[in-house]
C-alpha cells in the first residue's frame, strides 16, 4: 500500500464538502449530548449572548452557562483540533517514510511526550509551580528530544541510510525512552494513576487556554502539511524520481517531519497519547478516495476531528457520568471501522 | 454496625472474625491460648489471620521492618515504634519513623534482609516478596488495603497482637471509634440534602461510598455524587465527567490531591467552569492531606474530623 503513483490526483469537491458536513454533524451533535441534559435552546442562547454586535443578551443561568460555554463547547473544538493534528500528521509521516504503519507517534515523540510528562507528574509538583502547570511543556520539550534522537541515529548510520534507517532508529529510541519511562513510573509508584491516565489520553479537563495554546501549533502545523500535499505525492514515488524533479528528499523530509512532530508534541501536551487516530483515518480516506496526497491531507484533517469527537461523545457519555478514557474508545470503535473499511475496498491502492 | 463490632472488639479483645466485612477476606486474630477476659494479654507464640493466611509469631519481635506506610502509623501509635527498626520509603508519618531508602512499591527481598528483621509488615505483594523473605526465615504480616473500617480495626489489632501490644491496639480501635462517633455526633443536622466529591487526582478520579473512604465518611450523612456513576470494575474508583461535577454543585468539594497534583481552593477556582459552584463561595472546598486520604491507619478520625468541621463551619455561616 506504500510507493508509487497516486491513483488520482483529483480532489473532487464533494469529497471536502462531504467531510466537512459529516465533522460538523458530529459537532453539533457533542454540543447537544452529555452527562448533564441541557436543552438545544439554552446552548444556543449560551452561545448566541457572546457573538458580538448581533449577539443576544440573555445568557442562561451562570451554571449552565458555564457547562456549556467553558466545559463543554471548548472539549469539543480541542477533540476537534486534537484529531485533526493527529490525523494530518499521520498522513504526513506515512507520506515521508512510503511506510503504511507510520503515525505521529513514531520516532520516539509519544514515548518521549510520555517520558516528560510523567517527569513533570512525579517530580515537578514537589518543586510549587503555582498555577503554571509544567505538564504540556514537558510534554512537549520529551517529545521534540526524542524526535531528536531519533534523527540523529537514523543520520549517524553511515551506509545504507533510507527512510527505514530512521524509522528503526525512532523504533531504538522509542522503545529506550519508555524504558525509562516506565523506570521513573515504578519508582514513583503513588503517582502511577495520574501517569496512566496521561497516557490513556482525555479530553475531560479541557478549556479554552488549552484550545488557545495548541490552535497555533495546529494551523502552522497542519497549514504547512497542507501547502507540501503535493510534495507528498512526489516523495511517494522514490527519492530518485524526487530527485529528479528537483526535490531535496532528505531536506524535506527533514522539514514535514518536523511540523508534524511539533503538531503532535503541542496536542499531545494536552490530550495525552490518544492512538490510532493518525493509523485509520488516513488509511481509510486512502481506501475511500485516492492514494493521492492532495486528497488524503485536508480530508484527513478534516475527518479526523470529527472523527476524535464522535469517539470523545462516546467517551463522557456511555458510561455518564464516569468517563472511558478516549484512547480506549478510539480503538474500540476505529478498529472494527477500519476493519469493515479494508474488507469493502476493492484495493485499490495495494 | 460499626459501633457494635467496636464494642464487641473491645469486650472480647481479640475474636473478631465475625465483625469483618464478608469477602474483604483477611482479617480475625486469635493467640494460641485466647483469653476470655477484658484486659487482652500478651502471649507469644501467637498466630494471626493476616493477608497472607496463618502467621506465627514465636516470641516478642524487637526488629520489625514496615514497608507498608499504614503499618508504621499503627505501629507507633501502639507503642511499638521502639521495636522498629526501619520502615519504608513511603512512610513518613509519624516523623520518628526511621525511614529509609527501602522501596514501598517495589519491595526487595536482600534490601529488607540486610536490616535482618524479625517480622515484616507489607500492605502488598508485588513479585512474590513474601515468599522470598519467608524462604529466608523472616515472618511477614501482609495487611492489604482495608475494605471497611472494621478491615482496619482487625488490622490493627493484629498488630498490636503480633508485637506484643495488644492492649494499646484494643484501646486504639475503641479511641478511634469513639473519635469517630463524636465527630458524627457533630455533624449539623439540617434538612437539606448534603453531598460531596471526593477529589482523588485532577484528572477527577473520584472514590465512592462503597469504598472505604466512603465508609469513613458514611457517618457525616453526606451523598456522594458519584454514586451515580456505574463502576464496571467494582472498586470504587471512577472517573467522573467534568459537567457532571459542575452541575451536581456538590455541598463538599473534598481534595484528597493537594500533595500529588498541588491542589486546593484557589486552583478549583480557575477550573474552567468550576467558578459557579457553591461550594467555592460557602467554605465547602476542604484540602485534606492525600497522605491521610489513602492509608487506613488510625489518622482516619483525623480526616472525618476535619470533614466535619468545615461542615460545622458551613453551618454556622448559613445560620
Amino acid at each position: 500500500m506504500n510507493a508509487g503513483r497516486p491513483t488520482a490526483t483529483k480532489v473532487h469537491w464533494w469529497w471536502i464538502g462531504g467531510a466537512l458536513a459529516l465533522t460538523m454533524f458530529v459537532a453539533l451533535g457533542a454540543s447537544l449530548m452529555g452527562a448533564v441534559d441541557i436543552a438545544p435552546a439554552e446552548i444556543f442562547r449560551s452561545v448566541w449572548s457572546r457573538i458580538p454586535v448581533i449577539g443576544g443578551d440573555n445568557p442562561p443561568d451562570a451554571r449552565t452557562d458555564a457547562i456549556v460555554w467553558e466545559i463543554r463547547l471548548p472539549r469539543i473544538v480541542l477533540g476537534l483540533l486534537v484529531g485533526s493534528m493527529l490525523s494530518v500528521a499521520g498522513a504526513a509521516y506515512q507520506g515521508v517514510f512510503r511506510n503504511p504503519l507510520a503515525d505521529p507517534y513514531l520516532l520516539g515523540a509519544g514515548a518521549g511526550a510520555g517520558l516528560g510528562a510523567t517527569i513533570a507528574i512525579v517530580y515537578l509538583p514537589e518543586i510549587g509551580w503555582g498555577m503554571f502547570d509544567p505538564l504540556p511543556l514537558a510534554a512537549f520539550v520529551g517529545a521534540m528530544v526524542g524526535v531528536g534522537l531519533a534523527y540523529l541515529l537514523g543520520y549517524t548510520v553511515r551506509s545504507g541510510r533510507t527512510s527505514v534507517t530512521l524509522i528503526l532508529a525512532g523504533v531504538a529510541v522509542a522503545a529506550f525512552l519508555t524504558a525509562v519511562q516506565t523506570f521513573i513510573q515504578q519508582r514513583e509508584s503513588d503517582t502511577l494513576r495520574e501517569v496512566y491516565g496521561w497516557i490513556l489520553g482525555s479530553l475531560n479537563t479541557a478549556g479554552w487556554s488549552e484550545v488557545t495554546l495548541v490552535a497555533p501549533y495546529v494551523a502552522v502545523c497542519g497549514g504547512a502539511i497542507f501547502v507540501y500535499r503535493r510534495l507528498l505525492d512526489v516523495l511517494a514515488v522514490g527519492d530518485t524520481e524526487a530527485a529528479a524533479l528537483g526535490v531535496k528528499p532528505q531536506s524535506l523530509r527533514l522539514l514535514i517531519v518536523v511540523f508534524a512532530t511539533l503538531g503532535t508534541a503541542a496536542v499531545v501536551a494536552v490530550s495525552g497519547l490518544i492512538g490510532f487516530v493518525g493509523i485509520i483515518i488516513p488509511h481509510t480516506v486512502r481506501l475511500l478516495t485516492t492514494s493521492s496526497y492532495r486528497a488524503i491531507v485536508p480530508l484527513s484533517f478534516i475527518l479526523g476531528g470529527g472523527f476524535l469527537v464522535f469517539a470523545d461523545i462516546i467517551a463522557r457519555t456511555a458510561q455518564a457520568p464516569a468517563e472511558i478514557p478516549i484512547g480506549v474508545v478510539t480503538a474500540l470503535i476505529g478498529a472494527p471501522f477500519f476493519a469493515v473499511v479494508l474488507r469493502k475496498s476493492k484495493g485499490i491502492v495495494s | 454496625m460499626l459501633k457494635k463490632c467496636a464494642v464487641i472488639v473491645a469486650a472480647l479483645a481479640l475474636i473478631v472474625a465475625g465483625c469483618s466485612t464478608e469477602g474483604s477476606g483477611a482479617t480475625s486474630a486469635t493467640t494460641t491460648d485466647a483469653p476470655t477476659t477484658t484486659t487482652p494479654v500478651d502471649a507469644f507464640p501467637v498466630t494471626i489471620e493476616a493477608g497472607n493466611g496463618s502467621v506465627t509469631i514465636d516470641s516478642k519481635p524487637e526488629r520489625i521492618v514496615s514497608i507498608s506506610p499504614t503499618s508504621t502509623e499503627v505501629l507507633f501509635a501502639i507503642g511499638a515504634g521502639s521495636q522498629v527498626v526501619a520502615v519504608g520509603d513511603q512512610s513518613n508519618y509519624p516523623s520518628e519513623a526511621p525511614m529509609t531508602d527501602l522501596s514501598a512499591w517495589q519491595p526487595n527481598v536482600e534490601a529488607i534482609a540486610t536490616y535482618d528483621p524479625d517480622l515484616v509488615f507489607l500492605s502488598f505483594d508485588p513479585g512474590d516478596v513474601i515468599a522470598g523473605l519467608e524462604a529466608i526465615g523472616i515472618t511477614v504480616v501482609l495487611h492489604g488495603t482495608a475494605f471497611s473500617v472494621d478491615d482496619a480495626y482487625a488490622q490493627w489489632e493484629q498488630t498490636g497482637a503480633a508485637t506484643g501490644h495488644l492492649a494499646e491496639a484494643v484501646q486504639l480501635v475503641s479511641g478511634t471509634q469513639d473519635r469517630l462517633d463524636e465527630a458524627a455526633a457533630a455533624v449539623p443536622v439540617t434538612d437539606d440534602d448534603v453531598t460531596y466529591y471526593y477529589e482523588l487526582d485532577d484528572l477527577y478520579y473520584t472514590t465512592t461510598a462503597a469504598s472505604f473512604i466512603g465508609q469513613v465518611l458514611a457517618p457525616t450523612g453526606m451523598f456522594n455524587i458519584a454514586d451515580e456513576a456505574p463502576d464496571p470494575d467494582g472498586f470504587g474508583y471512577p472517573q467522573l465527567t467534568t459537567e457532571f461535577i459542575v452541575s451536581e454543585d456538590p455541598t463538599m468539594i473534598l481534595l484528597a490531591d493537594t500533595k500529588c497534583c498541588a491542589q486546593n481552593a484557589e486552583s478549583v477556582a480557575e477550573r474552567p467552569g468550576w467558578g459557579t459552584m457553591t461550594a467555592l463561595r460557602t467554605g465547602g472546598v476542604v484540602e485534606l492531606d492525600d497522605d491521610i486520604a489513602s492509608r487506613w491507619g488510625p489518622r482516619i478520625a483525623d480526616l472525618l474530623e476535619t470533614v466535619v468541621a468545615a461542615l460545622v463551619a458551613m453551618e454556622s455561616v448559613d445560620a
